[in-house]
């Protein structure tokens, strides 16, 4: 019998809904044990790749395919969705929406129970998987006693339970910290040398995923395969930047250090880089050609938080323990830690949108705590991470203008504010457009511009750019610094390190309820206890700066950072 | 009737959660007994005009079961299969409106509305009531007043709430053919 | 989860018995309950529901909640039945008698207050025992039990996932509605009902856009895992038969029975001891 799980033949592929074909001539096999990574931007064809090998295409989404897909050897259309289960394990991007059993035991037997398997073996399997994937505590809780790592373990569990010869990830990392990320791409791993099935990882973060090696990278854009090759080739080419696709932040200061990136020093893998002596003598030399220490002026405070305690009602639990921070007119902070750790809770006492149980909080040198939640939203704002639950109006104009409209504010005042903050967002031209012509980050767009219209001196945004590809996290991000630099504050609850290290100039670590540091990111991103607590990740330039024999690694990742931005982000 | 499909349980499912929530956490109560400010009955119109009679009732049916569950006054019947039955008619009358392939113009709306008050009062002033009285023996007056009451306030939320969603949810919808990417 | 349903997990023969036999259980009380209004069978369901507390072993503490927001109801309804039929006692035994030597259309009768004390009782005959089901059975088990009285697997799945989904969605709407106020939408009592209920669209039309996500997701997720594939399931939390779960079923069986005998007998669902 041939190994080969998945063969694309010429195959193309058009949504029902679209003008134009999404993929086009693919060619793609993959066999038993390999594992692979398929990366791209956002739109380049990668999730319809997806939904073609497990199925979903063509029997949940409609559309004309053409050429053709063999899954073991069997054209897939004349399959039924079923059968290619049996073939095809998947987990989704959204463990919460997999999660469809009422407890971690329900859902892990949830494909067992579709196949009539009986009650006693199925309990047996379930506790064979409980077991390897550390879930036998857990087995009787339900999903939101869990942490996302976990409910990402069960999502693996439950198409573990059938065998399947593929697993098929749909961007694993893309809600998890990146700790647990760390953890995921680990368990991948394990789970492909155990059960010898092979494993297809769909992500556009690269560098996280290469924290274990992979065979190859296939790399996509406007719906066709631009490169299959090993992942240290790719590296060394310039295809990952044509297409819009972030490389490993560790090449990226080989590069500014003027080095050149060959397969031979092996760049896949930070564990194994290859440098010679010559290498990191030119990375030295960027470091002390860089090394500057810039004075940090400490600006006027804008908002102040003394002793500030919380507790949660349901649960009584105390989520917040004396909370003293300040945060001055004009900075760009992020507030990182992991689930649970109080950031969110933060935020929303500072809203209004729960109530403190002691503490203080000043803003402007005011007492904030006597003002309502919709007096509070005229000088912070804050927006949510998915804009789709923010949207409730059909025009663009209309939502922007809801919150003026809702304060009485007289519509002759109305337009000329409105407009103001639309073009102030780049959204002046579409005004009159309905929202869902818009795509996600037009949306985000839309919805810090409709908090943007009320004018605060401070906006609160809770993870800006989760799950966009590098183009799109990009044009967020400069957005929001352009409103920085319009003198707003800029305060963003996030788990992602490229953020922290790029944008904020402070970070606040939350960690159990606490604030357990307070520092610049290179400091925090090289801290080990600090990394640990909050579940982040050391960033790869500190292990970069180790092999070169820099013993201030805290320093080389404040002068990469400030060589960027003085550098490489400005011409962006 | 339209094809049972495992979408076609989720709804249910995620129709009736969503009921519950609304009925449970967001009622305003009004001076009559038994009858609130619901605007659960405005999802239920739509979720009964998208995914159809079957998906309506089974909707209003669990989701109203489990409103009375919860509060553990013991499970009203004649109300619950009175939301059943609402769906159910809801999703018959409302069977030609394509709101889920994104049509729902002023014919549409009209539609809509006319379903759903016809629904809202046969359920409320018809099945309601009666299986009150056949069950409680209750005072036909009284259980009227609740039936009229309930049927009025129905109507309104529903009109407004069940409208301005299917609006919302048809824009969002693209037709046929027509996404393209322009630079 | 468990605490929007108030199942409290103990170890006690109720606890013990399948969901499917509850659920039955529940269904023939209620029947039996619903179809008579004879007193004296009342009084006894009343008793024997109340009774069942301390074998389940659940205490007074543990459903102080409910049994509040059920007086309230049960007295507003009380309240507003005699209100508007003071005479439906009368019309219903064919009797009347004033009582306190008063006389008038709000005047107490005999027969009014006995049918209210009848209306009473029904509510004691049914509350109890729902009650207790809702502490005693585990809501992972309920739909387990449905397929297993004969409701078909895919609608017994409809109220796993309503169970499933109810935490979430109600998290998800207390996130938008706070989002919301903080633009300036109000809820409250201030706002007039129209404001209100357009306030309320803009928090609905995110949530159930989103839930139209949602449902596509979740059905994805469970076709991929063969969700449908055959005409049967099996079910995880389902449970054996034992011998206590027979005998609970023929009890309440029994109950039945002799709700329908008394109505027969009476010749009316009232037992009416006005008849002279």
């Amino acid at each position: 019998m041939s190994k080969t799980i998945i063969e694309f033949k010429e195959l193309g592929f058009q949504y029902r809904a679209q003008a134009n074909p999404t993929l086009y001539n693919i060619n793609l096999k993959i066999e038993k044990g390999e594992k692979i990574l398929i990366a791209g931007p956002s739109g380049c064809g990668k999730s319809t790749m997806a939904s073609l090998i497990n199925g979903l295409i063509p029997f949940s989404y409609k559309g004309t395919i053409t050429g053709s897909l063999l899954i073991k050897g069997t054209e897939s259309r004349k399959m039924s969705l079923f059968d290619i289960s049996h073939i095809v394990g998947t987990v989704l991007q959204d463990s919460d929406a997999q999660f469809v059993g009422m407890t971690v035991a329900e859902d892990l037997a949830f494909a067992l129970e579709n196949d009539c398997i009986p009650q006693d073996r199925m309990k047996s399997r379930i506790h064979e998987i409980a077991d390897i994937l550390k879930l036998s505590t857990v087995l009787r809780h339900a999903p939101s006693e869990l942490s996302g790592g976990q409910k990402q373990r069960v999502s693996v569990g439950g198409v573990m339970a059938s065998d399947v010869d593929l697993f098929l990830f749909d961007e694993p990392l893309a809600n998890l910290d990146p700790k647990t990320g760390k953890q995921a791409i680990e368990l991948i791993d394990d789970l492909q040398k155990r059960t010898g099935a092979a494993v297809i990882i769909i992500e556009h973060r690269i560098e996280d995923v290469l924290h274990r090696p992979v065979d190859r990278i296939v790399l996509m854009n406007e719906g066709r395969i631009v490169s299959d090759t090993s992942p240290d080739e790719l590296l060394s080419s310039k295809m990952l930047s044509e297409c819009g696709v972030r490389e490993p932040l560790y090449l990226t200061a080989l590069k500014y250090a003027g080095v050149e990136i060959d397969p031979a020093i092996h760049p896949s893998s930070l564990e194994n880089l290859a440098l010679c002596d010559q290498h990191k003598e030119k990375v030295r030399h960027f470091f002390i050609d860089n090394h500057e220490s810039r004075d940090k002026s400490s600006p006027e405070k804008l908002l102040e938080v003394r002793d500030l305690s919380f507790t949660y009602e349901k649960t009584n639990q105390k989520t917040l323990n004396d909370i003293s921070v300040s945060i001055g007119k004009g900075e760009m902070i992020a507030i990182v830690g992991t689930n649970g750790a109080g950031k969110s809770t933060f935020s929303k006492v500072i809203c209004g949108m729960e109530t403190e149980d002691s503490g203080q909080i000043l803003f402007d040198g005011s007492d904030f705590s006597a003002l309502s939640i919709k007096e509070r939203a005229e000088h912070v704002g804050y927006v949510m991470q998915n804009p789709n639950q923010m949207i409730s109006n059909v025009m663009i104009f209309d939502e922007v203008a809801m919150g003026l409209r809702l304060r009485g504010v007289p519509e002759d005042e109305v337009k000329p504010r409105v407009e103001k903050a639309l073009e102030i967002c780049g959204l002046y031209k579409m005004r009159n457009w309905p929202i869902s012509a818009l795509s996600y980050g037009q949306k985000k767009r839309v919805t810090i511009c409709s908090i943007l219209v009320l004018e605060p001196e401070m906006m609160i945004l809770d993870e800006p750019t989760a799950g966009q590809d590098y183009r799109n996290y990009t044009r967020i991000m400069e957005f929001l610094k352009s409103l920085n630099e319009r003198g707003i504050t800029i305060v963003m609850i996030t788990h992602d390190m490229h953020l922290m290290l790029e944008y904020a100039d402070r970070s606040i670590v939350f960690s159990d309820g606490r604030i357990i540091a307070d520092m610049s990111c290179a400091e925090v991103l090289t801290n080990k206890d600090i990394v640990d607590r909050a579940s982040l990740k050391e960033t790869s330039l500190y292990h970069l700066a180790g092999s070169c024999g820099i013993s201030d690694g805290t320093g080389f990742v404040q002068s990469f950072i400030y060589y960027e931005r003085d550098n490489v982000r400005r011409h962006e | 009737m339209r094809k049972f499909t495992v979408k076609t349980i989720v709804a249910i499912g995620i129709g009736a959660a969503l009921f519950f929530v609304l009925g449970r956490f967001v009622a305003i109560p009004s001076p009559v007994p038994n009858t609130n400010i619901s605007i659960q009955y405005g999802l239920l119109a739509f979720i009964a005009a998208v995914f159809g009679p079957f998906a309506g009732a089974l909707a209003g049916l669990i989701g109203h079961f489990f409103i009375d569950f919860s509060y553990g006054w013991g499970v009203w019947w004649s109300w619950v299969i009175a939301s059943a039955v609402f769906g159910c008619l809801m999703g018959i009358f409302s069977s030609k409106l394509k709101i889920d392939e994104g049509e729902f113009g002023v014919k549409g709306i009209i539609t809509f509305n006319v379903a759903q008050a016809i629904s809202h009062l046969l359920a409320w002033v018809g099945v309601a009531p009666c299986l009150d009285i056949l069950m409680f023996q209750e005072p036909v007056d009284k259980v009227f007043l609740q039936g009229i009451t309930g049927a009025i306030i129905n109507i309104i939320t529903t009109a407004i709430i069940g409208t301005i969603v299917c609006l919302a949810y048809a824009k969002t919808i693209p037709q046929k053919g027509s996404l393209k990417e322009e630079n | 989860m468990n605490n929007l349903f108030n199942y409290i997990e103990k170890e006690s023969p109720i606890h013990g018995l399948t969901g499917a036999t509850k659920l039955v259980c529940l269904l023939l009380w209620s029947l039996a309950a619903m179809t008579t209004y004879d007193t004296r069978l009342l009084v006894v369901l009343a008793i024997f529901g109340i009774a069942l507390f301390p074998v389940g072993k659940i205490g007074v503490k543990d459903i102080s909640f409910m049994l509040w927001f059920t007086l309230v109801f049960l007295v507003l309804n009380t309240v507003l039945v005699y209100l508007f039929s003071p005479h439906h006692g009368t019309e219903i035994y064919g009797t009347c008698t004033y009582l306190f030597g008063l006389s008038g259309h709000f005047a107490p009768t005999a027969e009014q207050l006995f049918f209210q004390l009848n209306y009473i009782l029904k509510y004691f005959a049914t509350i109890p025992f729902v009650l207790l089901f809702v502490c005693t059975t585990n809501p992972s088990e309920f739909a387990a039990s449905l397929n297993k009285i004969g409701v078909s697997y895919s609608v017994s799945y409809s109220v796993a996932l309503a169970l499933r989904y109810i935490p979430d969605i109600q998290k998800q709407y207390h996130e938008i509605s706070q989002a919301s106020q903080a633009r300036g939408v109000e809820l409250s009592k201030k706002a007039s009902l129209m404001k209100r209920l357009k306030s309320a669209s803009a928090i609905l039309v995110p949530l159930i856009l989103s839930s139209m996500d949602r449902i596509e997701i979740i059905s994805n997720a469970m076709e991929l895992r063969c969700f449908g594939k055959n005409k049967k399931r099996t079910w995880y939390m389902a449970q054996k038969f034992k011998p206590l779960d027979y005998i609970s079923i023929v009890v309440c069986a029994l109950l039945l029975v002799v709700s329908l005998t008394l109505t027969y007998i009476n010749g009316s669902r009232f037992y009416n001891p006005f008849i002279r």
